[in-house]
């Protein structure tokens, strides 16, 4: 049977609406970064030039949303304190940009409030619901956010940002990797430098 | 542990969220007397009206003797919707796998937290528990797991529209089970008693109190001794076809309360003073 695995360069991770069953990026062949390097749309690229272009799509944005998952929302420890303050700094550091919480993974019945929350089940209904058309995540753990970010690319047009502290989200359009509170800072640095340059 | 918030993120949090970490039960020793004093689960649960096992289950997580150090363990059903909803720690299993999840959970905690009692306890229905996922259940016992099971027994299948389940009662008819049921009830309180359990329980949230007792003592022996089962009768509204507000009657007129202990577990629960 012919392998169904294509080779990176004929596919890209741009934003959706794609499929109902969009095939996970890395069944494409899309490759998770080393250490020092980010993905752009599933092309390796250096860590500086990921930041340069989340801060640009960031400050570009109509309706750039932060959706902190449950690592970042919980106090659990002094480094998820300390990540969670950075955060936010990064977030005011983008003018309007608004935060809706994943405060947990587990499906919400009757519904979900679209409005406060967003939730790896169903997140296209808060990115509909609130015309988000850039996101951010971080904090939410690494099978979660491969499924909300499937999910955002079958049926939303939203570009997708993962702040990832592991290896990366080959599933999302831009992702870093190793994302720790110093590299938060530095993303920080970068979009108010742009910002302050585009004035 | 007790859940605290990030600072700065107290606001972002969907209020039932904060509410639960404000009013909930975590760190405060509550018990059912406690009930409407506390915040214990996200609004609109989703079962129907007069469903005996809504009650039954926050009956259990009222008496859980540590909820914040608690892992329930469930599997599809009814039960399996409402459970994401309360403050607790909840692993939902493939159907019928239930008390091998729990048991593997359980050594782990017990290599992870050697100085910490983590209490896994399953709540799963009739058919997760005693058709589909009776081979697990009883080997879980074989194997003196420290684990305490919760059946809800509302005597069939109701989430999938009310098939025959081995505890349905000989003759009774449901919606898809037309011609009645050929066979008497399983004889789970006898099955966990011969299996192996050290404490084994039958009751109904119409005896609140009761429940509670039996709760908290399978719970405390599973802890000390070896594995222990409660058998909570629930009965469905909407597949027996009674009224929501006949359903404490209903349960009342048909529960049947038995306890059994293994010697180990009365001296415990002596001593304990449960
Ligand atoms: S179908 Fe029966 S058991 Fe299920 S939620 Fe409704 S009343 Fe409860």
């Amino acid at each position: 049977m012919a392998s169904a695995i294509c080779s990176q360069k004929d596919y890209k991770v741009v934003p959706g609406p794609e499929a109902y069953l969009s095939p996970a990026a890395a069944s494409m062949g899309i490759v998770l970064p080393e250490k020092g390097q980010g993905l752009i749309e599933g092309q390796i690229v250096s860590e500086k030039v990921a930041m340069e272009a989340i801060a640009k799509k960031l400050l570009g944005a109509k309706n750039p949303t932060f959706f902190p998952g449950p690592n970042v929302l919980w106090a659990v420890s002094e480094k998820a304190v300390a990540k969670a303050v950075a955060l936010q700094e990064m977030v005011k550091a983008v003018p309007g940009m608004k935060i809706i919480p994943m405060p947990d993974y587990r499906p919400k019945y009757p519904m979900i409030n679209p409005e406060v929350e967003i939730n790896p089940n169903h997140p296209n209904l808060t990115i509909w619901h609130n015309e988000i058309d850039v996101c951010v995540f971080a904090g939410v753990h690494c099978h979660y956010a491969n499924l909300a970010l499937k999910i955002i690319r079958g049926g939303t047009d939203c570009y997708t940002i993962a702040l990832c502290a592991n290896p990366g989200h080959e599933d999302a359009m831009i992702s870093l990797r190793d994302v720790h509170v110093e590299d938060i800072r530095r993303l920080t640095k970068v979009i108010e430098r742009l910002r302050e340059g585009s004035k | 542990m007790i859940p605290k918030i990030s600072p700065g993120f107290e606001d972002v949090l969907p209020v039932e969220y904060r509410e639960l970490v404000q009013d909930g039960s975590y760190g405060r020793n509550l018990r059912i007397k406690d009930l409407g004093t506390f915040k214990e689960s996200i609004e609109e649960h989703p079962l129907c009206a007069g469903c005996a096992l809504s009650l039954s289950i926050r009956l259990i997580v009222a008496s859980l003797p540590c909820p914040e150090d608690t892992i329930v363990v469930g599997t599809t059903g009814c039960n399996s919707i409402l459970m994401p909803q309360l403050a607790i720690h909840n692993i939902h299993s493939l159907f019928g796998n239930q008390n091998a999840v729990a048991s593997g959970l359980k050594r782990a905690l017990k290599i992870r937290y050697p100085d910490k009692h983590k209490d896994v306890v399953v709540v799963a229905g009739d058919g997760g528990t005693a058709d589909i996922g009776l081979s697990m259940t009883m080997h879980s016992w074989f194997r003196r797991e420290n684990i305490t099971t919760i059946m809800l027994d509302n005597e069939g299948y109701s989430n999938t529209g009310g098939q025959e389940s081995s505890m349905t009662r000989e003759g009774v008819v449901l919606y898809m089970a037309p011609l009645g049921k050929k066979y008497p009830k399983t004889r789970m309180f006898e099955i966990a008693r011969e299996s192996g359990c050290a404490y084994v329980a039958a009751v109904s949230p119409a005896s609140p109190r009761r429940l509670e007792k039996m709760v908290r003592r399978a719970i405390l022996v599973a802890r000390a001794i070896g594995p222990t089962y409660v058998q909570i009768y629930c009965p469905c509204a909407t597949n027996y076809k009674f009224s929501p507000s006949e359903t404490l009657k209903r349960t009342k007129d048909d529960e049947q309360i038995r306890e059994y202990m293994s010697s180990d577990a009365k001296e415990l629960i002596e001593r304990l003073g449960e």
